[in-house]
């Protein structure tokens, strides 16, 4: 009997309706009324702006290869720069390369989740779907968060591919901005950015197949990825994430400065360097 | 159609340390060996020039693809457990050399304490110090015993360091010189002297100098060139099966690594195994390899699960607490590698450089090295501070109360990657009869075979002792001087992560077939000419990291195995009575 893949470990499952009312969220005044089921407009009609055609112009791996949309894109673009924006350390998201980084790797064999587990049964409840990459939240686990997160069940319980979370994740976003804020994502003044992008690391939002925390730690992870993985990706534009890091990039061998007191600064080198092409 | 193969002396499956060990000392004794393996053939050049954070640490590069199998997990006996489905919460080593050619290098013997527990814990708090649900066991075997293989496999692996102070008798030093130490290194070694305990480097698998093993393999000098854990070398300079026991098997004309086989059953009749059925990964076609003697070294998870498919043994049931494969499943998981982070504002490291097992270790809070009689747990574990050289996308740890995101986050990252050093206790488990293993009712592989599920809780022993480890790490990070000090919180639940690749247990060793599935040979009780080698034979986990040890009973098993051609039989009765006589 307990062998039935049924919905046995949402012991304390609430509805995800009721979760949204007992967090208080309609009555804090952030949701209005549209939350839970708005309406898509016309929004993914309209032409890119000239911001987010200037997001889409440059280098040669600046192009889509698995966001069909433009719009995705842009909404891609924005939420991305809020988590890495461009300050006096330097460039942001956008100016790295994030957005197109992202994009490839969803085009990639970890979007299409070709090396996970994805036969059946599935088990969606909030408890599977919810929050399963709290995987920062050291304030309350602590430094080593990453690998000691209790969760009530496995993690990763959804259908979809990561590609599909994503693309499901961003029209969220701008429907969260349409219904709460009036306006496109892309549109809004930086800190209603911030407030919707909370609403998903909060769970706050209602998504299908996907808690919204899931979808906003996969686009929080893929974000640092791409400021910091080596430039092949498509992101770490030029290296420039590495140099505001001071990170050198793959070396042949550090035998003679391991030792060393003194931080070592240098000028980075890519894959690219190392490979000898 | 089941292809039938030539007999051969001895099939292996699995070839990490486990089974290249077995295959090594096999093929050299003039036996015929085989062995299967799932993954890839690889070698050295596979790793030159691919030196890529996002691939290897972040997507797994080198991990086990779960599309085709993966494990299930549940904490509690009436819960669903469902599928582990993402290579960020399960790593299982595959491809030739499997899980030991990415490890890290750190290298640790367990304690005589370890492979007595039950009786010398017993012994000296008396019976009431284990909890009633506590199912730990003595080994069937003694650290004296188990000493000579540690050195054989230290010899082999080239292992380079220095005794720890207060560790055990050897017969020998480490063949190498400890690596080169790090001022973060120092620091720590400094720091836990002047307060009084035992610190030493580090033992690793990483070389400090170009060196011949015993077999005659040249291991070359490390680089530390910080790309290591989840990695293979492309110096060869750590030690892995690709460069020790493997070609050491090759060069005796004996023995044929097959890649691309993915056993599926052992085959066994009459109280025999006759041989293992597997899968060709690249045409499916199906084989059946006859050997005299089989040899499952396919890690712990495999190891269970091939014998539960193939109706080996008796299956552990939680509910009469009676029968054997599956039981005492155990580990180091997440609880395990919990501690402290320190932030300095004003000092900076040169964190990007660093090898696997680079570090400084004391065993001051380890197995019985330190009363128990006032403490809420039995055991305790190594506390290590390790440079393992990271990369940029894994330097992003940040002071508690900094956003997860946005412009503070961004500022803290960048300021402190360079100025942040953890120290971690790396905990003993214990076993319970709640936490096993055993056939999943629901799902399955890609052949539609159940995949292995796994049911583990932690206790208050498990809770305790990590709460322990976390303050005295505190402690230590305090005075290293670090600004700020930030501690891991204990955490309620296990939460299925399986990261790391230190499970062990489900075929146990022991001295009493009732309870312990195979002897201190290895060898099954069952089944006489069927050793299961690897981690599935710990009945618990010690303080430390695993693999001299399921490197050292590599060796034990080789021996047994060897004398099983000899005389046939089961081992231990058989010194048993020979003993008597
Ligand atoms: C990132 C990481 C770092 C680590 N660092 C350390 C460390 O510093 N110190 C330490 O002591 N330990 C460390 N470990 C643990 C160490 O890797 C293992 O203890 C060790 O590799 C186990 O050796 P093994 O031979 O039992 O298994 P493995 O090396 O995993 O070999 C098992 C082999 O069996 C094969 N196999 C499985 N099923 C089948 C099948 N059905 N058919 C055919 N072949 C099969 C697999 O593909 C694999 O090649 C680390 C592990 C990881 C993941
Ligand atoms: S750090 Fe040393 S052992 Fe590790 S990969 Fe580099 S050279 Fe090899």
């Amino acid at each position: 009997m307990a062998d039935k893949p049924t919905d046995v470990n949402g012991k304390n499952d609430m509805s995800r309706r009721a979760f949204l009312k007992n967090s208080g969220l309609v009555a804090g005044g952030l949701v209005g009324g549209s939350l839970v089921g708005g309406l898509l407009t016309n929004q993914f009609q309209q032409k890119p702006t000239e911001t987010e055609n200037k997001h889409m112009s440059g280098g040669l791996q600046e192009a889509r290869v698995f966001i069909n949309r433009a719009e995705d894109f842009a909404i891609l673009s924005a939420a991305t720069e809020r988590i890495f924006p461009k300050d006096d350390l330097g460039p942001g998201a956008i100016e790295l390369g994030i957005p197109f980084f992202i994009d490839k790797q969803l085009a990639s064999e970890w979007g299409t989740n070709s090396k996970e587990y994805m036969k059946g049964p599935f088990i969606t409840n909030i408890k599977s779907t919810g929050n399963h990459n709290v995987s920062r939240d050291q304030d309350s686990q602590g430094p080593n968060a990453g690998t000691q997160v209790p969760s009530p069940t496995p993690r990763y319980q959804s259908i979809l591919n990561r590609g599909e979370i994503f693309t499901v994740g961003l029209r969220k976003i701008d429907q969260v901005a349409q219904d709460d804020f009036g306006a496109r994502f892309v549109d809004l003044e930086p800190d209603q950015q911030d407030e919707v992008l909370r609403m998903f690391e909060e769970d706050k939002v209602e998504m299908k197949g996907i808690g919204s925390a899931n979808f906003f730690y996969l686009l929080l992870q893929t974000t640092i990825e791409g400021a910091y993985a080596d430039p092949v990706y498509g992101g770490n534009k030029d290296m420039m994430g590495w140099r505001m890091k001071e990170y050198p990039g793959p070396r042949m061998s550090y035998l003679d400065t391991i030792e060393d007191e003194e931080f070592i600064k240098m000028e980075p080198e890519s894959l690219r360097d190392y490979q000898g092409h | 159609m089941v292809v039938k193969l030539d007999k051969v002396d001895v099939v292996v499956v699995g070839t990490g340390w486990a089974g290249g060990v077995v295959s090594a000392e096999l093929s050299k004794a003039g036996y015929k060996v085989v062995a299967l393996e799932r993954g890839k053939n690889i070698t050295r050049s596979d790793y030159i020039g691919v030196k890529d954070e996002l691939r290897y640490t972040n997507r797994y590069e080198m991990m086990q693809n779960l599309s085709t199998e993966t494990i299930t997990s549940r904490n509690y006996i009436d819960e669903v457990a469902l599928p582990v489905r993402t290579r960020k919460e399960v790593m299982v080593g595959t491809d030739l050399g499997g899980g030991s050619v990415h490890w890290a290098g750190a290298t640790y013997r367990w304690k005589p304490y370890d492979f007595e527990i039950r009786s010398k814990t017993i012994e000296r708090y008396g019976k009431d110090k284990i909890p009633k649900d506590m199912t730990i066991r003595d080994w069937g075997i003694t650290y004296d015993e188990m000493e000579k293989y540690y050195d054989q496999w230290e010899k082999t692996a080239g292992i380079s360091g220095e005794p720890d102070p207060i560790g055990d008798k050897r017969s020998s030093d480490y063949p190498n010189p400890p690596m080169k130490s790090s001022p973060a290194v120092n620091l720590f070694m400094d720091t836990t002297k002047k307060m009084g305990y035992h610190p030493y480097r580090v033992a690793a698998g990483n070389l400090s100098q170009t060196y011949t093993n015993p077999d005659g393999e040249t291991l070359n000098q490390c680089m530390f060139c910080s790309f290591c854990t989840q990695y293979g070398c492309d110096f060869g300079a750590k030690s892995d099966p690709l460069v020790t026991v493997i070609p050491t098997a090759v060069k005796t004309g004996n023995f044929e690594a097959r890649t691309g086989a993915y056993v599926r059953r052992v085959i066994y009749k009459n109280g025999k195994a006759t041989g293992v059925l597997y899968s060709d990964t690249m045409t499916g076609e199906e084989f059946e390899q006859p050997a005299d003697v089989v040899v499952l070294a396919a890690f712990t998870f495999a190891n269970n699960r091939l014998l539960l498919l193939s109706g080996i043994g008796r299956p552990y049931d939680p509910k009469t607490k009676k029968g054997v494969i599956g039981r005492n499943f155990n580990g180091q998981f997440n609880i395990t590698f919990l501690g402290a982070r320190g932030y300095f504002k004003n000092k900076k490291f040169n964190y990007y450089m660093g090898a696997g097992a680079l570090g400084g270790t004391m065993s001051d809070f380890a197995g019985d090295n330190f009363d128990h009689s006032n403490l809420d747990f039995i055991n305790g574990g190594g506390i290590e501070l390790r440079q393992y050289g990271d990369g940029a996308i894994a330097t992003n740890h940040v002071p508690k109360g900094t956003p997860a995101w946005g412009p503070e986050f961004k500022k803290n990252s960048i300021y402190y990657a360079n100025r942040s050093l953890n120290i971690w206790y790396t905990m003993a488990t214990m076993s319970y009869w709640h936490n096993f293993v055993d056939l999943d009712p629901t799902y399955t592989d890609s052949f539609n075979d159940p995949l292995l599920r796994i049911t583990y809780k932690y206790t208050d022993q498990d809770r305790n002792m990590a709460k322990f480890g976390i303050e005295k790490c505190q402690e230590i990070m305090e005075e290293m001087g670090a600004d700020i000090v930030d501690v891991d919180e204990v955490p309620d639940e296990f939460d299925h992560i399986y990261d790391g690749g230190h499970y062990a247990g489900g075929v146990i060793m022991g001295d009493d077939p009732e309870t312990s599935a195979v002897n201190n040979y290895l060898q099954m009780w069952d089944v006489d000419n069927l050793f299961v080698v690897g981690g599935s034979a710990f009945p618990q986990f010690a303080g430390h990291h695993p693999t001299a040890t399921i490197g050292a009973l590599g060796y034990r098993a080789s021996e047994g195995i060897i004398k099983y051609f000899k005389n046939g039989g089961q081992l231990v009765e058989a010194e048993k009575k020979s003993r008597v006589v």
